[in-house]
């Protein structure tokens, strides 16, 4: 199957990027051909074979649930694009 | 003073010989003079790495020395550095300062030693010439016509300039190895989680590995060394001990069991890289290892498979680019929607946005299974025949990259022949076996890189073959015209 640029509308909300009508195009040719390279994949059957989540197949290490960090809000605020008593600022959400 | 290993550099520093202050001021000088047309750097921290060799000066006059303390390095740009732009070659952190230190520049600091600056990358490590960097190419010091490779791009290039003594990079599907191999330099990816991904921007997580760039694999050794070991930060972190890599560098090769995949020396292979790496195998040869060919069958299979599992955790890992925290915002938004979609449409170039439609795609209702869970399944047959492979061999061996290094613009346009370059590199990751880099005799008057695998934790016996090749050879040492 291949992608039409309606799929490519879809895709880019989902993906939270906005695209011009004049950008549509390549993007249908470039995903297009992307997914063709990866359409390699069904020449090997894989039915009976898990999945594999990490490479050493470790499990993930867990810690006790305790602060261990220090609070380097003001730190990290500081690379904000905008923010005003400690809090992030987004346009108005809610009416 | 730059044509020095860093065992030399060490060496004269305890002589006194010469400060670490002159020897930073001698690459600054460099770095002004030579790089603005080769453009590996992103940003130059002159006043601070004179800082850290003025410490690291005083540190030695006080006998509180390691090997690295004064020696001047670079960090690719996608280690954050506290206190220093950290942009990961992207318009949208060209304003980010990184409010913290990556756990690899922590460890660096700490062994003492100096940062120059932050080198140029593919945007967010997504290329494999370093053409997607929002700062523009960098050029290839052995032919400026040619790309450095990527995505570590400048970190390659600058070693091989002797901008700096060495440099950090990172691999997903072969950025170290790649642009090492292109610029004639030694770049090891590790195993996965042998060296802590804390601070280190996230592109792909299951298939990222930060690793040294060097001269020599002495020199990688000495990087490594300090790079490797557990952090409670990383959760993927392996607790494996750090074994001394610099100890087994001259062990013996007699016996050395060396696979060559047929699948590696195949059609698409240049006839001069395959001459060059039959050259170096017959050097192996000489050393007393054995070679055996060995089939990997499924590596066929390892682009296909990596352009669904890199872009489908790339897409989830940039999805933090909202505009919101840190990075570009844009102007004037709408709204919320509007606020993260012109965001993110301003900030990310071409490349990136492609692999993050490509990977939102495969994640989507309905395509799970098509795609992400089927190349899952393809990355255990993959990983299962190293796993045969290493049954018989002790390492194997192949080109690192199909080609020499390629002219600037002539696969900047179509993003699947530049993906079948990292053809030999994508499958280590994707099974998250280390391997190496180093060069060998040039083809097309051109550097070749020969890539050698091990087996997990097998960082040790890369070194080791890779050392011996070195010392008797001494291709690594050749040094692009104009940069002597």
């Amino acid at each position: 199957m291949s992608l039409d640029r309606s799929d490519v509308d879809k895709i880019a909300h989902l993906a939270r990027i906005r695209i011009s009508d004049d950008e549509k195009d390549r993007y249908v040719q470039d995903l297009n051909n992307i997914l063709d390279l990866v359409e390699q994949m069904n020449a090997v059957d894989t039915d009976g074979i898990s999945p594999m989540a990490h490479p050493l197949r470790m499990v993930q290490r867990l810690r006790h649930d305790e602060p261990s960090e220090p609070n380097r809000r003001e730190r990290f605020q500081g690379v904000a694009p905008a923010t005003e008593d400690g809090l992030y600022l987004v346009p108005k959400v809610i009416e | 003073m730059h044509e020095k290993s860093i065992a030399e550099i060490d060496e004269g520093l305890r002589n006194g010989d010469f400060t670490s202050v002159e020897l930073t001021r001698h690459y600054l000088e460099r770095i002004e003079r030579l790089d603005p047309h080769l453009n590996s750097f992103i940003t130059v921290a002159a006043d601070t790495a004179l800082e850290a060799a003025e410490h690291a000066d005083s540190r030695r006059r006080a006998g509180d020395q390691g090997v690295l303390t004064g020696i001047p390095i670079a960090h690719k740009d996608i280690f954050c550095t506290y206190g220093l732009k950290t942009s990961c070659g992207s318009y949208m952190l060209d304003s980010f300062i990184a409010p913290y230190s990556a756990t690899v520049v922590e460890r660096l600091e700490l062994a003492g030693a100096v940062v120059l600056g932050k080198t140029n990358m593919d945007e967010f490590a997504m290329g494999s010439s370093n053409e997607t960097s929002w700062y523009g190419p960098v050029k290839n010091p052995w032919d400026e016509t040619k790309v450095p490779g990527g995505s570590s791009g400048g970190s390659a290039a600058s070693v091989a300039a002797r901008l700096c003594a060495a440099a950090t990079g990172t691999d997903t599907g072969g950025s170290i190895r790649q642009p090492a191999a292109l610029c004639g330099v030694t770049g090891i990816k590790p195993t996965y989680g042998r060296i802590s991904r804390w601070g280190m921007i996230a592109f792909a997580s299951s298939l990222d590995q930060a690793g040294p760039m060097a001269r020599s694999a002495q020199d990688a050794a000495l990087l490594l060394q300090a790079m490797a070991g557990f952090d409670p930060r990383d959760s993927t972190c392996a607790q494996e001990p750090v074994p001394d890599y610099g100890a087994g560098l001259e062990t013996d090769l007699k016996g050395l069991r060396i696979g060559l995949p047929k699948e590696y020396f195949s059609e698409g292979l240049d006839a001069g890289v395959a001459a060059s790496i039959q050259t170096a195998i017959d050097e192996y040869k000489r050393l007393g290892a054995e070679t055996r060919e060995i089939s990997l069958p499924n590596s066929p299979l390892s682009v296909p498979t990596y352009y669904v599992v890199a872009p489908a955790e790339c897409s989830s890992n940039l999805a933090r680019f909202d505009g919101v925290r840190y990075g570009h915002r844009c102007k004037k938004p709408r709204d919320l929607e509007d606020l993260y979609k012109r965001s993110r449409a301003e900030g990310f170039g071409a490349e990136v946005k492609r692999r993050i439609m490509i990977g939102t795609y495969v994640l989507s209702a309905g395509y799970y299974d098509a795609y992400y869970l089927k190349s899952q399944k393809l990355r255990h047959l993959i990983s299962d025949d190293f796993k045969r492979a290493f049954e018989q061999v002790d390492v194997i061996m192949g080109p690192t990259s199909p080609t020499t290094a390629f002219p600037l613009g002539d696969k900047k346009d179509d993003p699947v022949a530049m993906y079948l370059n990292d053809i030999y590199t994508i499958a280590t990751n994707l099974a998250g076996l280390p391997g190496i880099s180093i060069p060998v005799a040039p083809a097309n008057g051109l550097p070749v890189g020969l890539q050698i695998i091990g087996n997990y934790f097998q960082e040790g016996r890369l070194l080791n073959a890779a050392h011996k090749l070195q010392q008797t050879t001494g291709w690594h040492l050749a040094t692009p015209p104009g940069f002597e």
